[in-house]
């Protein structure tokens, strides 16, 4: 990536209703045994996308060229499996908006550069209600001001201070900030007791 | 003047120093790998040119994914996924000189349960792992945090996490567990009260004279099921107990050395006038055993109590997910899961699948047979769990009750091997998720609960009170009497 600054995403949303939205629901298991990310749009909501007679009604069935998801409590919850997230942006999610987010989905997603931006119940159900009337209606994600808009009205949202810095700054490649620091890694870790 | 919680003495121990983007840069004292969520991690180090950069404090094992039949863990193993993943981590962790405990080892198991026992966790640590339950390590006074591949990428290539410090939740559990009643019965209680988001932004610090009284593997089960609860990490100060469970095991140095790192250990514990962002009490002084009735980690009743009805939740998004839970559990408000059908038991994981869980269990299987119609799988946490179980006789005590006795793995916590539910089977499981899908089939329902509960089901083939088969139980005379004539 060329610049990695994120100061805004935007596009279609699809809605993925629901609290506590788990990510055995997000990504099956069984899509865990492979060595890389490659495939995981493949998977993503693989059992709640299907049932016998093949796709149903699942949100990301009936909003496939989303980019934007809405969602509710508490998503994410459960394991720490980056394949989630990982699956949601090469599946074309470039942000979430939502109630709230389990931690560690809400710190990968930081990882990979996908904003989480979070807003009260009113407003992510009134925005799940304008992308069903408004299937292909752009919806930026303005993460400097924090704000999301969509039909001409633009809310405000969180965005926790570290990403929002990380993005806008580009800097959330934590590899590449630590690193910098390595010889007062050496310093603590010297200090602490049970490190030889 | 006051130094705090733990959680803030070992916060201040590990800070390298405050990162750009305001998170603190953190030293990990130990970090544990498994075959899968850490490959594309260590692709990530090659394609940046970057080496582990603590080997010394890097501990892998493999379990997710490994069978836990004796035949099944010949090499190649059968399923070839399996087989490249398992290859793929003992490429790295020899080409990174990391100490892994492999298929071929004694001390194989789950990252959780094998750390602990072999004293690689201690108080006083922080500890990491590409896993959700790595909270657990925080029974020792230890901070555990589960991180994804990319946190897992940081953390080989620097030794350290970027994180931001979240508010301390003190959960003070009063009065004392009755018989049948176990750390298990706790936890759930604990979510059931909070949430299964009440966590979110905290870390527990469980203590109070409940969890003064529980052992090591008590305390274990508890932070590891803090994830459940939506906290990150969870944690107990270390004592006597701890240190004791610690004293003689292989990764804990001896002598002198052991009073030194003791000394240590006893200077990180929150201060008696450490403030709390929040205090929390739950009492378990009449907790009857408890179940889950639905499809996520609070949805929980006791044995004694009927299914809720979705218009006691006071949000409508609560009573939307009990709607689909009912549903899904094929239930109706009013039931009770005392004799809710039961097809597979299921008795392990890093929850419960360690040597004191199968003591447990051995009690109430003694001298009963596992219901003709019930599955049941006995999956030791690690090798080491099985042999000291073996070393027992409690292997004989599943056997003769009809469980299988198996190798050490995840197993069907969540079925990444062969061990998975069919159909809608409904799983009678020591394990921490009763998500839809969790246990390997989309209609498959899980029931959370402790193991000696588990036991209790699999020899009635239904959701059954465990207390009626321990020897202390009032009520086991009565169920010994109805038993008889039953024959």
């Amino acid at each position: 990536m060329d610049d990695p600054r994120i100061t805004e995403v935007a596009g279609s949303g699809v809605p993925i209703y629901g609290d506590d939205v788990d990510t055995d629901r997000i990504l099956p298991a069984r899509f865990l045994k492979e060595t890389t990310f490659e495939n995981m749009a493949d998977y993503l909501f693989y059992d709640a996308r299907r049932d016998e007679d093949g796709f149903n009604d699942h949100p990301l069935n009936r909003f496939p060229d989303a980019e934007i998801a809405v969602v509710n409590e508490n998503f994410g919850c459960g394991s720490s499996r980056e394949h989630a997230p990982q699956a949601m942006l090469r599946w074309g999610i470039d942000g979430v908006v939502g109630e709230s987010f389990a931690e560690i989905f809400a710190d990968n997603c930081k990882s990979l550069g996908v904003p989480t931006a979070t807003a009260d119940a009113e407003t992510v159900e009134d925005l799940q209600a304008w992308i069903e009337a408004n299937p292909d209606g752009e919806i930026p994600i303005d993460v400097e001001a924090e704000t999301v808009t969509y039909g001409g009205e633009t809310v405000a949202v969180d965005i926790d201070d570290a990403t929002r810095e990380a993005l806008v700054d580009g800097i959330w490649d934590t590899t590449a900030l630590m690193r910098a620091n390595v010889n007062r890694v050496a310093e603590t870790a010297a200090s602490l007791p049970y490190v030889d | 003047m006051s130094g705090g919680t733990l959680y803030d003495q070992v916060w201040e121990r590990h800070r390298v120093t405050t990162l750009p983007n305001g998170q603190d840069q953190l030293c990990v004292g130990l970090h544990l790998v498994h075959e899968v969520t850490s490959p594309q991690a260590f692709s990530m180090l090659d394609e940046r040119d970057l080496e582990v950069a603590f080997p010394d404090r890097t501990f892998a094992t493999t379990d997710h994914i490994v069978p836990t039949t004796t035949d099944g863990r010949d090499r190649p193993l059968a399923d070839d996924q399996a087989e490249e993943m398992l290859s793929a981590l003992e490429e790295n962790v020899d080409e990174s000189g990391i100490t892994f405990f492999g298929l071929d080892s004694d001390r194989q198991g789950i990252t959780h349960v094998v750390a602990p026992e072999l004293g690689l966790t201690q108080p006083g640590m922080t500890v990491a792992c590409g896993d959700s339950h790595t909270a657990t390590h925080g029974a020792f006074g230890a901070i555990g945090v589960g991180v994804g591949t990319s946190q897992i990428r940081d953390i080989f290539a620097t030794g350290c996490i970027a994180a931001e410090k979240q508010q301390v939740r003190r959960i003070q559990v009063e009065g004392s567990l009755g018989d049948g009643v176990y750390a298990k019965d706790v936890i759930l209680q604990i979510i059931r009260q909070l949430g299964v988001d009440g966590g979110v932004g905290h870390v527990y610090e469980y203590g109070g004279p409940a969890i003064r009284e529980l052992d090591m593997e008590g305390r274990l089960a508890i932070c590891n099921m803090s994830i459940e609860g939506g906290a990150r990490a969870g944690y107990v100060n270390p004592d006597e107990t701890t240190y004791e469970y610690l004293r003689g095991r292989e990764y804990v140095p001896e002598g002198e050395e052991f009073e030194e790192l003791k000394a240590y250990w006893e200077s990180i514990k929150s201060d008696e006038d450490a403030e709390y962002d929040d205090v929390v009490t739950v009492d378990v002084d009449d907790l009857d055993p408890l179940v889950t009735w639905g499809i996520n980690p609070g949805q929980v009743v006791e044995l004694s109590d009927p299914v809720p009805a979705p218009g006691s939740f006071e949000t409508e998004t609560e009573q939307d997910a009990a709607c689909r839970a009912l549903d899904h559990m094929n239930l109706e408000p009013g039931d009770s899961m005392l004799g809710y059908d039961v097809d597979v038991a299921f008795l392990g994981t890093c929850t419960n699948g360690r040597v004191s869980d199968f003591r447990q269990a051995a009690a109430v299987l003694a001298g009963h047979t596992v219901a003709d119609d019930v599955r049941a799988l006995a999956v030791p946490g690690s090798e080491t769990v099985r042999r000291t179980c073996e070393q027992e006789g409690i292997d004989e005590v599943f056997g003769e009750a009809g469980f299988e006795w198996r190798r050490a793995g995840c197993s069907m916590c969540l079925a990444m091997n062969d061990d998975s539910l069919v159909g809608d089977e409904v799983c009678a499981s020591s394990s921490n998720r009763n998500f839809v899908g969790r246990q390997g089939s989309k209609e498959g329902r899980t029931v959370l609960m402790s193991p000696a509960t588990v036991a209790a089901a699999a020899i009635e083939g239904e959701v059954a009170d465990c207390r009626r088969f321990l020897d202390d139980s009032p009520a086991h005379t009565a169920a010994e009497d109805v038993s008889e004539v039953a024959d």
